[in-house]
């Protein structure tokens, strides 16, 4: 038997020898609407990848020289939109370590329990997207379910559901409201149950394991060369989290554990995200037992410190007396006088870690902040794991990223 | 933390390290631009340093303008941050760039995580590393003028890629001068305006 194709031009079976160029983004919807990738195709295999991020690029670092230090405060929480209170503590952190303050323990067992919830939330929907970027939208609804109750219990506590601004430098702005213990006790486990039953969907699932594993891989020694830091780092085999490695706020105290992948593909990373998520339970579980140890009346049981240099005194005082009137007065109009000097602090976001860079000059401004954000780095280390692969194994492989435009382009 | 890696590299490159300070904690070495490859290196793969992990780098620009001249010494600080996960200690490494053409070595050869970083203090601050593969902005646009995070770029001067449109539609900038600023805030003139 002669082939079919015998009659045919040689020219007109020829393929297309040179690679084709193809945008995606900003305006995919994979792209979170804020990243483009110019990628070189040789048929469906991604030749080259040029990633550009920026175009939410707000100017987060000029704005903040221009404003007061608690001026910062509304732009961190539009950092990462999805776990704005863990860069409230980040940001107070940082500038408490240029002041040379320590707030009062209740307060610090208060950041670490708003924290840990917000990196639930944070891993929840991270976790929810890259589910629902395979097609699996039903976990992505349940994971969301989850993460209205923890909003809830952040909204009783700070009075918003997304950009709180609730932590001042020197404490947070309200104690914690009494219902502080029996909602959150009362949420956790229904949390860790949607967790459980989000996972029970995706983890026999042929298709989610396929898309997953083995793709998207980053090795140990490229994350460290690149700063890759959180859960893509941890799930390339790497053992570092801030939380455990230099102990901040009462971390110190908490018994968890720090989850660490071994290939370093997406599947690791939704895992390491997904265990997370239990042992930040775990914290909050513990954190609460420790703030109902304290002694009512105590120097421990207040959330601010009471230096009038730093923190605003109480409405009644501004009210009613010439002294709060003023306290109040100069910390608004002038700021807290920083002195001068330059620190790095850093925290585990839901990230990785957020760096600050604060430079103060002395006076209410800052001279400069810098934001170490954890995405930028990571989005960077994707170059590398989408070279050389299957063009729609970008989608899940971007999305286990959990790149976060507002932190990523500041 | 450990003031180690500040006596290795004092006992290696001598009076090429300008100052170590601990300042919170923070160990820094203040290196001289011509060493910065080396020192950088050397953090990188001594085994007792072992500083693996790129953490960040930037850059502060220390000139005032209504103080200061332009392209005065020492304007700009670009500073790596390094740190070693089996050892458990970080340090700040930065190098002062005069005003006038700041340039300084890429250490893309030792982090290659710099790349990124480096092209951010490029597009923000205007300094150029000799050696980066691909110096091209980040953040801003191509069409982008001047470098904002420098102190004398004014922070309501706009650049928008369209026109604004005239007539009753008067959209303004992000911020008026004064518009909700403290009272000691830095207000630099921008003369376009």
């Amino acid at each position: 038997m002669e082939p079919v194709d015998l009659d045919f031009e040689e020219a007109d079976l020829e393929l297309p020898s040179e690679p084709m160029t193809l945008l995606m983004g900003p305006s995919h919807p994979a792209m979170h609407g804020t990243i483009r990738m110019v990628l070189k195709l040789d048929g469906e295999t991604v030749q080259d990848v040029d990633i550009q991020p920026g175009y939410l690029h707000r100017g987060f670092e000029k704005m903040s020289e221009r404003g007061t230090w608690s001026q910062v405060f509304p732009y961190t929480d539009r950092l990462n939109y999805v776990s704005p209170l863990l860069n409230n503590v980040g940001y107070a952190l940082a500038v408490e370590k240029l002041l040379g303050i320590e707030v009062p323990r209740k307060g610090q067992i208060f950041r670490v329990i708003l924290g840990e919830l917000s990196r639930i939330a944070d891993h929840l929907t991270g976790n929810g997207a890259i589910a629902m970027e395979l097609g699996a939208f039903t976990p992505f609804l349940w994971f969301l379910k989850a993460r209205e109750w923890i909003y809830e219990a952040c909204e009783e506590q700070t009075g918003a559901r997304l950009t709180h601004s609730f932590f001042r430098i020197g404490g947070a702005a309200f104690p914690p409201t009494e219902k502080l213990q029996s909602q959150i006790r009362s949420i956790l486990p229904r949390v860790l149950e949607v967790i459980a039953e989000g996972e029970s969907l995706l983890l026999k699932n042929r298709i989610f394991l396929d898309r997953t594993q083995g793709v998207g891989i980053l090795t140990k020694e490229h994350a460290l060369g690149m700063g890759a830091s959180g859960p893509v780092l941890r799930s390339a085999g790497i053992d570092y989290d801030v939380r455990k490695d230099k102990p901040y706020l009462t971390y110190g105290e908490c018994d968890f554990d720090v989850p660490v992948g071994e290939d370093g593909d997406t599947y690791d990373r939704f895992m390491v995200r997904s265990e997370e998520m239990r042992q930040s339970c775990r914290i909050i579980e513990q954190s609460l037992d420790l703030m109902k140890k304290i002694a009512p009346g105590s120097p421990e049981d207040a959330v601010s410190i009471t230096d009038p240099r730093i923190v605003l005194p109480p409405k009644e005082k501004v009210y009613s007396t010439i002294e709060g009137t003023i306290a109040h007065f100069k910390l608004i109009m002038e700021g807290i006088n920083v002195p001068p000097g330059e620190v790095y602090g850093y925290t585990e976001a839901g990230n990785g870690e957020l760096g600050f860079l604060l430079v103060s000059r002395g006076g209410g401004n800052p001279w400069r902040v810098r934001v170490r954000g954890p995405c930028f780095f990571s989005l960077q280390a994707a170059h590398d794991m989408i070279r050389g692969k299957m063009l729609a194994d970008i989608i899940p492989t971007f999305g286990s990223i959990n790149m976060i435009g507002g932190e990523c382009d500041r | 933390m450990s003031k180690l890696i500040l006596e290795r590299l004092k006992a290696q490159f001598g009076d090429d390290i300008l100052e170590v300070s601990s300042f919170r904690g923070d160990d820094v070495a203040v290196v001289k631009p011509s060493r910065w490859l080396d020192v950088a290196r050397f953090v990188h793969d001594d085994p007792r340093c072992d500083c693996t992990y790129f953490v960040d780098l930037s850059a502060i620009d220390n000139c005032d303008p209504r103080t200061d001249e332009l392209d005065m010494d020492d304007r700009f600080e670009v500073y790596v941050i390094a740190y070693s996960v089996a050892k458990k200690h970080r340090v700040r490494l930065k190098t002062r760039l005069s005003g006038d053409e700041p340039r300084i070595a890429s250490v893309i050869p030792v982090w290659s995580g710099a790349n990124w970083m480096e092209r951010e203090v490029f597009d923000m601050f205007g300094v150029h590393f000799e050696g980066h593969p691909d110096e091209r902005r980040i953040l801003t646009y191509d069409e982008f003028k001047g470098h904002p995070l420098r102190k004398d770029y004014p922070a309501n001067r706009t650049q928008p890629l369209v026109e604004y449109r005239d007539g009753t539609f008067n959209k303004l900038g992000p911020f008026l001068q004064d518009e909700g600023m403290p009272l000691n805030r830095t207000v630099i003139p921008d003369e376009r305006q």
